[in-house]
């Protein structure tokens, strides 16, 4: 059944795209995972108008859309913190949001974090590319053709509900750290932390970084002390994922963020856990990042303790 | 080559990654090995893996933390890593794909840089690239880019010093011993010797890439007009 234009983009941001939670299982092909750069805001939001957390929604970045919604919709906002309205009412994020037809969510200004994730009861649909909606920018697939967001864009939204019950996040989520100008994150070290002398890596551990200006979906460019290689050898590309922290020769480490390619060829010195990679999505260029080494029984254990936070929130 | 444990090691990528880590070398026994233990990960389908993605000499494991004890999960892939073995004899009998290739012109821009760079004439590249049969040793940077190897010493003429921002689709490049084929338009720092007028990309059937890490490629001299004429049989 084709569901008719349920939103309009009148206004499209910065930069705002289809995302859900990533394609895997063809990373050998040269696939990229893409997906959302926060992906606990993606799915609180999801949850939020009882979507599966795989549903895929709207990323905004940095300056938010306008969107009119021309049916009565249930949607959420979640993610970065944003002055939002309906028409000429303000209006939260992080809570279910009943639009009326023809009505029109305006993101004003931004408060905190990066991105943030607009989620539409049914889900938004899109090109559907191995297995996932998300838009993966350098190669143009997925979501809308491949691209942002523009002005004039129509789309639809998906009859599919959500097996889950629309939830409310807990407070311990309401409460989460979200980083206003930077933040620190726990990373394990990389499996070619050998290839540093150690200094090197006690200055990547200890000192704070920027994120740079050439910074984008996949990938942030850190900016600070240069971290140096023990010697000049090449390495023979290997996978990367996202949250990966890889050195060229410069000593300006890169970091891997959701559209990065599947394999690289720098060493790499460190890997962001996956319950901080949330964090990772809410910074800007001109934010700064700290790195504290942890291991994997605490990156583990901090997974756990987030999800069961998330499965409390109902 | 022997399966012992000596020959590789386990690191760690983060927390939900298990690399595999062979001696850092292009080696098609090495290579051989990961393309088999991939293959073999894969085949189990263990609900726990999310994607495992092997290259020259390296397979990583990505795992669902919450799904399964790293302990466990790196035990498991221990144990395949350890019954995995190379097969270079079923290797040998993968007949190459064979791709046309027009070198030159304008559709080979550096052919002049690597003939230079080799200090012998542009036939002369030509000629040496298109007799080797090259190895697939791993796929990334695009969806279906193949690294292949390895290139004639002699014309392994180093990247360019500032990348192309567009590469046409079919670009036939070299990186050092790497050659490769740009499945579709990219920005890029390979020497573009040619082109290939077959589509490596197909993503309206059921397998869309034609290059595979272990497959074997070989590349074919053909003429501007029988580029054009594939190229348009192809649309």
């Amino acid at each position: 059944m084709i569901s008719p234009v349920s939103l309009t983009v009148e206004d499209p941001g910065l930069l705002t795209t289809l995302q859900d939670l990533g394609r895997w299982g063809a990373q050998h092909h040269g696939v990229s995972v893409s997906g959302a750069m926060d992906r606990l805001s993606l799915r609180l939001a999801n949850r939020l108008v009882g979507n599966r957390d795989q549903t895929a929604a709207l990323e905004v970045t940095l300056a938010g859309p306008t969107i009119r919604f021309n049916r009565e919709s249930q949607v959420a906002v979640s993610g970065a913190e944003f002055i939002l309205r309906l028409d000429e009412y303000e209006v939260s994020s992080e809570t279910l949001l009943s639009i009326g037809s023809g009505q029109c969510l305006m993101f004003g200004r931004r408060l905190s974090g990066a991105r943030a994730y607009i989620a539409v009861a049914g889900g938004v649909e899109g090109e559907s590319f191995m297995g996932s909606r998300s838009t993966h920018l350098p190669t143009e697939k997925g979501g809308m053709a491949g691209r942002p967001l523009r002005r004039g864009d129509e789309l639809r939204v998906g009859s599919l509900r959500g097996e889950s019950v629309r939830s409310h996040p807990g407070p311990g989520l309401r409460w989460r750290r979200r980083p206003t100008g930077g933040t620190k994150v726990r990373v394990i070290l990389g499996p070619q932390v050998d290839w540093f002398p150690r200094d090197s890596v006690e200055t990547f551990c200890s000192k704070r970084y920027w994120v740079g200006i050439a910074s984008d979906r996949m990938g942030y460019r850190l900016e600070g002390p240069p971290v140096r290689r023990g010697d000049a050898r090449e390495m023979l590309s290997q996978a990367v994922p996202m949250g990966s922290i890889q050195v060229p020769q410069s000593g300006e480490p890169i970091l891997a963020m959701a559209d990065c390619q599947t394999t690289g060829g720098y060493p790499k010195i460190a890997t962001v856990i996956s319950a901080d990679l949330h964090l990772l999505g809410q910074l800007g260029p001109g934010d700064w990042l700290e790195f504290d080494v942890c291991d994997r029984v605490i990156a583990r254990q901090a997974l756990v303790e987030l999800e069961e936070i998330m499965a409390s929130s109902q | 080559m022997n399966s012992d444990q000596s020959s590789w090691t386990i690191r760690q990528e983060g927390d939900s990654g298990i690399v595999v880590s062979f001696p850092e070398c292009i080696d098609p026994i090495i290579n051989s090995r990961c393309v088999a233990l991939a293959c073999e990960i894969r085949s189990r389908q263990l609900p726990w893996v999310r994607d495992v993605v092997e290259a020259y000499a390296s397979v990583t494991v990505y795992f669902d933390l919450l799904a399964i004890d790293n302990e466990l999960a790196v035990g498991v892939i221990r144990d395949l890593a350890n019954k995995t073995v190379a097969e270079p004899e079923k290797d040998k009998e993968l007949e190459p794909i064979r791709l046309p290739v027009c070198y030159g012109g304008r559709y080979g821009p550096d052919l002049s840089v690597v003939s230079a760079y080799a200090q012998c004439s542009e036939h002369d590249v030509v000629r040496r690239h298109a007799s080797v049969t090259y190895r697939v040793y791993m796929l990334g940077f695009l969806p279906g880019f193949a690294y292949l190897g390895k290139v004639d010493q002699k014309i392994a003429a180093p990247r360019r010093k500032n990348p192309r921002l567009v590469v046409h689709a079919g670009s036939v490049g070299i990186a050092g011993k790497q050659t490769g084929v740009y499945p579709s338009q990219s920005p890029g720092g390979w020497q573009i010797i040619g082109r290939c007028p077959v589509k490596l990309l197909n993503w309206s059937i059921e397998r869309p890439f034609l290059l595979e890490s272990g497959k074997r490629v070989r590349f074919e001299p053909i003429g501007e007009q029988d580029y054009e004429r594939i190229q348009e049989s192809t649309l």
